[in-house]
């Protein structure tokens, strides 16, 4: 996901004129037509990759090996007392589970691509076209996610099978409905947040600052180096009150069967919570945003 | 060919024209020495959280919190000085293959291998080199002044300490630019940065913690083959555990890791100069 770049070539804005050209009909089949195009182009423009995809997947389960080798290591030390609840076998599979959970919520490229065209002017682009920016940039990162999946699932469903035993079995059916739930608002959370921070720029310019000081924060406070479970009290509180436990711990922590019940569904509202918060965000950035923005470039 | 007295005033003048860029932006260079501190403390916050729950890691290896914390203020050490001296360079060298930019160094009347190795420097990195210094202090006088089984810290300890913090850092330079040297002939590298990392990540534990059905051929590998294991391990072993509870002493990997430094240092110049007789200028 390193080498990942907003698809936007002058191919797909030309193409998206004549979509929307085809007014003749109804508005609304017409936007239906224009979307499935960005779909379309944004698919196809990332199967280019899918080598690339594969191979890189499997290269990051290997950092996971070393983690899994150190918590080996403290279970051992331990007696395999359970630590904030979870036993070692628990510990393997938070970890495969995170990596689902980032594969949805992740946007390698996302913020650094917007403030980008802001800076540089090409976000005129869509000033002047009938096509919303950010509902651009979602379906072409639907799109992306899909290809990704379909290519990713080989290495993750390897993986998954040689560490079977380390998972405590099928989760049942509703806890399967809300992970899947969880993962998705996890990916549009990840999304809208990520796209507030690019929109950033339109007051900033450059935006790799805040976005480093947002990848610090969330890779240990999202529960990707450990479950947050394991936090002694203050800071357990805490880190419940910020929308990055959903990026990561919240979806793994579900799939695994430890939150059910009325937890699961406070859960799932709070994230939803999140989720409205930062569309209405964007929306309000992005207003606010255009009316200072002053076209810089050719 | 110069002579040894120029090569130091070469790097010198390098070292001194990275400090004058690296001060035109001195805010920039403010953030990152910020930045890559606070990336640190979360990763010690991380740690302090793991000795929460355990007093050593893994079964009477002898890695309590102290001894693991002058092994992690090594492994900064060790990283900051890769980071500051070789990282921006060698992350250039698959740039000035494609570009054919490696011809001018390849005029220059001076080695290319130290000419392309050591050109930038990056000052920034340095924060955390310092920050690895407070932390091994802390640790060391945790060590030596606890009340059983204090350490007995001698002079010879820390120059042994010194000189292997420099083998480690001969060990990760000669990986990284024979990783980088074969861009000449893959035209492009650009996972080079990630397989570094990957590799890395295994000499930031305790060798100790590799055990088991899987555990010992890995360390044997990333002893052996690939010695990345010995490049934190030897260091802080020396100064932190020098003896394990089982009564092993460090000096036989310490031999050994003599051996892989002088090794790795010869393999990874051979690579170089295979690498460069394959080089075909790419532009004009």
């Amino acid at each position: 996901m390193i080498n990942d770049q907003i698809p936007m070539t002058n191919g797909s804005a030309v193409n998206l004129r004549h979509s929307s050209l085809g007014f003749g009909h109804s508005s609304l089949t017409a936007k239906a037509v224009t979307w499935w195009t960005i779909l379309r182009i944004a698919l196809a423009e990332r199967l280019v990759y899918r080598g690339d995809f594969a191979l890189g997947t499997l290269m990051r389960f290997l950092p996971i090996v070393t983690q899994i080798f150190l918590w080996f290591a403290v279970f051992q030390a331990r007696g395999q007392q359970p630590v904030g609840g979870y036993k070692y076998q628990d510990f393997v599979a938070y970890y495969l589970l995170t990596m689902v959970a980032r594969a949805f919520s992740s946007m390698p490229g996302l913020t650094g691509g917007i403030a980008k065209q802001i800076r540089s002017g090409e976000i005129k682009k869509f000033l002047i076209q009938p096509v919303d920016l950010i509902g651009f940039l979602l379906l072409s990162r639907v799109a992306h996610k899909l290809v990704y999946y379909v290519v990713a699932i080989v290495p993750f469903a390897l993986v998954f099978f040689l560490c079977r035993d380390y998972f405590p079995g099928w989760p049942s059916l509703s806890t399967l409905a809300a992970g899947c739930m969880a993962l998705v608002l996890a990916f549009l959370l990840g999304f809208f947040l990520e796209a507030c921070m690019g929109l950033v720029g339109f007051w900033w310019l450059e935006v790799s600052a805040l976005a480093f000081v947002y990848m610090l924060f969330s890779f240990f406070l999202s529960g990707h180096m450990f479950p947050l479970d394991m936090l002694p009290d203050p800071w357990h509180k805490l880190v419940q009150l910020t929308p990055l436990m959903y990026l990561a711990y919240f979806p793994a922590a579900v799939l695994l069967g430890k939150i059910q019940g009325a937890a699961l569904v406070y859960g799932l509202v709070i994230e939803a919570a999140w989720v409205i918060f930062f569309v209405l965000l964007s929306r309000v950035m992005f207003r606010y945003g255009t009316r200072r923005y002053s076209a810089f470039g050719g | 060919m110069l002579s040894r007295a120029s090569y130091l005033g070469v790097f010198l003048t390098f070292a001194r024209n990275s400090l004058v860029r690296n001060m035109m932006f001195r805010a920039n260079f403010l953030i990152e020495s910020v930045t890559s501190v606070t990336w640190m403390m979360m990763n010690l916050g991380f740690y302090l959280l793991i000795f929460q729950y355990t007093s050593s890691l893994g079964e009477n290896t002898g890695w309590h919190k102290w001894e693991f914390f002058a092994f992690l203020a090594t492994t900064l050490l060790v990283n900051s000085l890769v980071q500051t001296f070789f990282m921006p360079n060698c992350e250039d060298i698959s740039d000035l293959i494609r570009t054919g930019g490696l011809d001018f160094a390849l005029l220059k009347p001076i080695d290319t291998q130290f000419l392309i190795s050591l050109e930038k420097v990056d000052w920034s990195s340095l924060a955390n080199f310092a920050a690895g210094l407070v932390l091994l202090s802390v640790s060391v006088f945790h060590l030596t002044t606890r009340a059983e089984n204090p350490i007995h810290l001698s002079p010879l300890m820390v120059v042994l300490y010194a000189f292997y913090v420099l083998c480690g850092v001969a060990i990760l330079y000669s990986l990284m630019i024979g990783l980088s040297a074969t861009s000449i002939w893959l035209g492009q590298n650009s996972s080079l940065y990630d397989f570094w990392f990957y590799i890395t990540n295994f000499s930031r534990y305790p060798m100790e913690i590799y055990s088991g059905t899987y555990g010992t051929p890995l360390r044997m590998v990333c002893t052996f083959v690939v010695p990345v294991l010995i490049v934190v391990n030897v260091p802080a072993q020396i100064i932190a555990r020098p003896v394990d509870p089982q009564g092993h002493s460090v000096w036989p990997l310490a031999a050994f890791a003599l051996v892989a430094t002088a090794g790795s240092l010869a393999i990874s110049r051979w690579i170089f100069t295979a690498a460069l007789r394959s080089y075909r200028s790419a532009s004009s």
